[in-house]
């Protein structure tokens, strides 16, 4: 069985973050790392290629600069070649331009099975994953938090405000998957010295034929202006000396509501 | 052009429209002269009371889907009405699990982008203008469609208040799925509903929340029983529901639920701008968190610097003492 795994490299969230003043882009400088809520379909896609009895991951990923750092953790985890579509003229990108970009990329694949975040940590649309499936004419499931693989048929537990739906579809499908899926594993010294000699195959605009319908001119919406949010004041601090439980109940005490 | 009509997408659970419909009705109603509701599941019937109670004067209504996920069939029909010439100037959609299917499905089916994480909306008669938070809420930014119309917008909730506006029941009329061919074969073959004790996450005045300074799963008792006390719900930060401590759906952030609850009381949670996105809007906030350097502080009304190991438990004999 054959899996697409979407993901994102993104500025190290730890990091202090800003926009360009003049773009309202978030700034990317310096390196990019793999977004952390990618690791688990990264696990979980080879879960189930290797319980399928075989088949390859491949990564498929956008870039505007060529970054491939964070590609390279997906692949030391084990997945086998990974797909890059970078290219200046991305920059700027929507949720919906992004998703024709991943779209005609998967498309070269064909896979069973396409897995992506919920959301990305840095941008967090959450819509990028429904559009592809939709471009890919694909039925999807969000919100995985079990999946399962059988007689051409996915099965997803999906998380619902009331607990969760049972849902299944027939293969190929996009399925997102939320953290805690699969516990994802620590790429091995062995799997991180392989994963310098897999292939990425990068792509640009023209390569996919989308010139002039991604970046910012396909983005069709702008920042108008960014300004600071009334901040709020910290108030009082206690150290604990033992009946700082004290200081917590009389606060509970003046919001009536003990 | 100018802002004539906006539909919403009313999503509801247990035969209501949930509350993140009546807060759009009510900021659309502000917005433009006529305002619709779009419903699906088959409960149309019994909405169309309150849909009108707090302003849409109508309803379209994509019925029983027979088990499919929302997400396909929802999108298709109101593809096919706007293709029918019925035309919004703007949709409004809830953030919500199938709100941004739909929507993402929507997109392409219009070929039109989409502003997401919306917690403001204002409208000058022609143009809109969305507000959203970033960096944890630090700064706030501003947004507008350069696209063609409708523009869709997908809403946090409880950014707006909801108020009824008094308009009686609206009419229904029923809305044709269009072949979806192999994208509407998402099937609902069973659902689960957890036992849930105490207040809903979004809806309870007082939140609990417990993050990785607890130091193990079990820990989270604490947030639980503390939660419990005080008749509030249980909430996480995204670090622990990673780690798989507690489920998705406790997550309070940017990535899971927005509270605004009386009291937001955060256990071992040093405050990550992901998490404060989701809490900074409570009106009142007490940390317990032995890094004197951790950032939830910064925004506490209360913050205790000490281990939640000691405070927690003697809080919670204090609270059980006053009976």
């Amino acid at each position: 069985m054959n899996v697409v795994v979407c993901v994102k490299q993104i500025p190290d969230p730890a990091a202090p973050q800003a926009l360009d003043p003049q773009t309202h882009n978030l700034v990317r400088e310096g390196k990019l790392i793999l977004d952390d809520s990618d690791s688990y379909g990264v696990e979980m896609a080879l879960q189930l290629a290797e319980q399928a009895g075989g088949g390859e991951v491949t990564i498929v990923s956008m870039a505007p600069n060529g970054e491939t750092s964070g590609l390279r953790t997906a692949l030391a985890m084990g997945a086998a070649k990974a797909i890059l579509i970078s290219d200046e003229a991305l920059r700027g990108s929507d949720a919906l331009s992004t998703a024709k970009v991943l779209a005609k990329a998967i498309e070269r694949v064909s896979p069973d099975l396409v897995l992506a975040a919920t959301e990305s940590t840095d941008g967090y649309t959450g819509t990028t994953p429904v559009q592809v499936a939709e471009l890919l004419g694909l039925p999807s499931i969000t919100f995985a938090k079990k999946v399962s693989i059988a007689g051409g048929k996915v099965t997803v537990e999906r998380q619902t405000e009331a607990g969760y739906d049972e849902v299944e579809c027939p293969l190929p499908a996009v399925v997102t998957v939320t953290a805690g899926v699969v516990e994802p594993r620590y790429p091995s010294f062995k799997g991180i010295m392989a994963a310098k000699s897999k292939p990425v195959d990068q792509l640009t605009v023209a390569d996919l034929g989308l010139e002039g319908q991604v970046g910012s001119a396909g983005a069709r919406q702008a920042i108008t202006d960014v300004a600071d949010a009334d901040t709020r004041q910290s108030g009082e601090i206690v150290v604990d000396e033992g009946d700082a439980h004290e200081r917590v109940v009389q606060f509970l005490e003046q919001l009536k509501l003990v | 052009m100018s802002i004539d009509k906006i539909w919403v997408l009313a999503e509801a659970a247990d035969g209501s429209p949930i509350s993140s419909t009546l807060e759009l009705l009510t900021q659309a109603r502000s917005m433009a002269a006529t305002v619709e509701a779009v419903t699906w599941g088959g409960d149309a019937a019994a909405l169309a009371g309150e849909l009108g109670n707090y302003g849409a004067s109508a309803v379209h209504d994509v019925g029983d889907l027979g088990g499919s996920l929302p997400g396909a069939p929802v999108a298709g029909a109101i593809a096919a009405l706007i293709a029918g010439g019925n035309r919004p100037d703007v949709i409004l959609v809830p953030t919500t699990y199938d709100g941004r299917d739909i929507a993402g499905r929507l997109s392409v089916k219009l070929d039109l982008p989409v502003i997401t994480n919306v917690v403001g909306l204002s409208s000058d008669g022609d143009t809109v203008t969305s507000e959203h938070g970033v960096f944890g809420g630090a700064q706030l930014v501003h947004a507008q469609f350069t696209a063609a119309t409708p523009w869709i917008f997908i809403v946090r909730a409880k950014s707006f208040t909801a108020e009824p506006s008094g308009g009686g029941a609206a009419p229904v009329s029923a809305v044709a799925v269009p072949e979806l061919g192999s994208t509407g074969t998402a099937t609902v073959l069973q659902r689960h509903v957890e036992e849930r004790q105490g207040p809903k996450l979004d809806e309870a005045d007082v939140v609990v929340s417990g993050g990785r300074g607890l130091g193990s799963a079990e820990a989270y008792a604490l947030v639980e029983e503390l939660a419990k006390l005080l008749r509030g719900a249980a909430g996480a930060s995204r670090a622990i529901v990673d780690a798989g401590w507690v489920p998705y759906s406790h997550q309070v952030g940017q990535t899971g639920k927005t509270v605004k609850p009386t009291l937001y009381l955060a256990l071992g949670i040093s405050g990550a701008t992901q998490h404060m996105v989701g809490m900074k809007g409570s009106k009142n906030i007490v940390a317990i968190n032995k890094d004197r350097d951790a950032p939830i502080f910064s925004i506490a009304d209360l913050g205790i610097v000490g281990d939640v190991h000691k405070v927690v438990p003697k809080l919670i004999e204090a609270l059980k003492a006053r009976g």
